[in-house]
């Protein structure tokens, strides 16, 4: 008669199925930036040559839910005193879902006196944004935030 | 295709201002579609440049993630009065150009 | 949704009551409304709101299309209105006058133009609206092509001109050409269509503030046009957000410059009244 009550042979199995996936290089990551896909991954290697991906300095202000995913606005601000000595050269937004991530790429100078900037994106679904700020010293920080982009309730034929 | 340059009117010598830029420009990006079902070619604004009496303040490589009709706004300090000179590139190699003057007062 | 006969309980309990007050109230109605015509049909109806009840469809939108709206320097609507500025002052020939040569300064000359169109073109039997009227300037004393409907010369002119009349008050006096339209009109405001089979007044009268798919459904009032909407990621006229609530709607979509939009316009412009023209609006 069969019972319910899983066998021995069976708790064991479990237990070593578990234990695989635990120990398996495919769970989840602790490291920020490696749950993105491949081609994001070779596309901040580009970008950064390789320089680690510091936190801190930027802020992002985006609305947690766009109206419209044609023009999401993107507020920045990264502390930075934009001296000789302590700028940022260059700014990179990146939107991992676009067909095309790279949205834009600008270069600022101490001339710049602060770093608050404003725009705006167009984004293709949900997803994390992604802003890279490389210092005059030429380190790397990097901040993102979620914005959910839902489709247009009605269809628009006009 | 027009533009904006907008600055505060008659700012300090020694402010700090916002520059806020907006061009008109559709930024197609290449997958939209006409009802016949051809895709629409892309033609964004590659390259944006802005400067203030010849000096450059804004270096800007935009792609098909700008929203139409971009817009960008930043800081920069004014010592004295003078030009801010827009000047932008697309796809299609066609050049645009915007200037607007700005006359500081003394502190 | 529920789809329930608009005649009888599209209108939410205090809804109906607050229509019937209205109904018994209307020749009081008449007089603040300022109108005689009024007397001779009942404006109230489904689709109707109380004056008190009229809200912008900026209300249900969130803080940021709200500023971007209130904001002349980052409203996109600009740049439509600058070219619309330029082209205001440009002769289309080196014959041909310019629309300032005649109008002058469209600030001064242009103040409260737009709020009366359409008005009824009596010799020609049918409505015109703003768009048709700049045409007809430019075939007739301008010796020029007339703009296609939507194209950024004829949106720039319209929001150039409907600019002058910003932060005035909706106050047609419906005159008694207008009647026919705006019987009409009414009509299919309440009228089922489409697939979906939903007449207007279901979602903008019977759930306006409710939620469709992750947007907050306005009233479907008409001031804010033209407005920059970031679904078309440009300028678009009134018509042009008519045809795309019939498409939203699955119904036959009708084209710019009909009779029975422009009739749709009459009513929306009276069932409005009262609120301030926001033009250029911004709306998702």
């Amino acid at each position: 008669m069969k019972t319910l009550r899983p066998s021995k042979r069976e708790l064991l199995q479990s237990a070593l199925a578990l234990l695989a996936v635990v120990a398996s290089p495919f769970r989840v990551r602790a490291q920020n930036t490696e749950g993105q896909s491949e081609e994001f991954q070779k596309l901040l290697l580009s970008l950064t040559q390789g320089v680690k991906l510091k936190e801190g300095k930027i802020q992002i202000s985006m609305p947690r839910l766009a109206d419209n995913g044609h023009s999401v606005p993107l507020k920045l601000s990264i502390d930075s005193p934009m001296s000789q000595e302590d700028h940022v050269k260059t700014l990179v937004i990146l939107s991992p879902r676009n067909p095309r991530p790279l949205v834009a790429k600008m270069n600022f100078s101490p001339r710049n006196t602060k770093l608050n900037m404003a725009t705006r994106v167009r984004l293709n679904g949900s997803q994390s944004l992604w802003v890279l700020a490389q210092m005059s010293d030429l380190t790397w920080y990097a901040k993102s935030a979620e914005v959910e982009v839902t489709e247009s309730a009605c269809l628009d034929a006009s | 295709m027009g533009a904006r340059i907008l600055i505060p009117p008659s700012p300090k010598a020694g402010d700090v201002i916002d520059v806020r830029i907006l061009i008109q420009h559709p930024m197609e990006t290449g997958f939209r579609h006409e009802l016949s079902g051809s895709a629409v070619p892309k033609n964004v604004i590659r390259q944006l440049k802005l400067d203030f009496n010849g000096q450059l303040l804004l270096d800007a490589e935009l792609g098909t993630g700008t929203a139409a009709n971009p817009f960008l706004q930043f800081q920069t300090q004014l010592f004295e009065s003078g030009w801010f000179t827009l000047s932008w590139v697309d796809d299609l190699g066609v050049e645009g150009t915007e200037r607007v003057q700005c006359n500081t007062r003394a502190s | 949704m529920q789809h329930k006969s608009v005649m009888t309980s599209a209108l939410v309990p205090w809804r109906r009551l607050s229509s019937l007050i209205a109904q018994c109230s209307l020749l009081v109605g008449v007089m603040s409304l300022g109108a005689d015509a009024l007397a001779q049909f009942n404006a109230v109806g489904p689709g109707w709101l109380q004056p008190h009840e009229r809200r912008s469809g900026l209300a249900f939108k969130s803080e940021d299309l709200q500023n971007q709206q209130n904001d002349d320097a980052i409203n996109p609507g600009f740049l439509w209105v600058d070219q619309g500025a330029k082209l205001w002052s440009e002769s289309p020939s080196p014959q041909a006058p310019s629309c300032q040569s005649c109008h002058l300064s469209a600030p001064i000359s242009m103040k409260g133009v737009a709020l009366k169109y359409p008005l009824w073109n009596a010799r020609e039997k049918r409505l015109i609206n703003l768009d048709k009227r700049i045409n007809e300037c430019r075939v007739k004393k301008q010796h020029a092509q007339s703009f296609p409907y939507e194209s950024d010369e004829l949106l720039a002119l319209s929001s150039w001109i409907t600019l002058a009349s910003r932060g005035m008050k909706l106050e047609n006096s419906i005159d008694q050409s207008l009647v026919p339209a705006f019987e009409r009109g009414k009509a299919f405001y309440e009228k089922r269509i489409g697939q979906n089979n939903l007449s207007c007044a279901h979602c903008h009268t019977a759930h306006f503030g409710q939620r469709l798919g992750g947007e907050i459904i306005s009233q479907g009032q008409p001031h804010a046009y033209p407005a920059y909407r970031l679904e078309w990621q440009k300028m678009g006229s009134l018509q042009r957000r008519l045809r795309a609530c019939l498409s939203g709607v699955k119904a036959a979509i009708l084209p710019f410059g009909s009779e029975e939009l422009l009739e749709l316009e009459v009513y929306l412009n009276f069932r409005g009244q009262g609120l301030r023209l926001e033009s250029p609006g911004v709306r998702r």
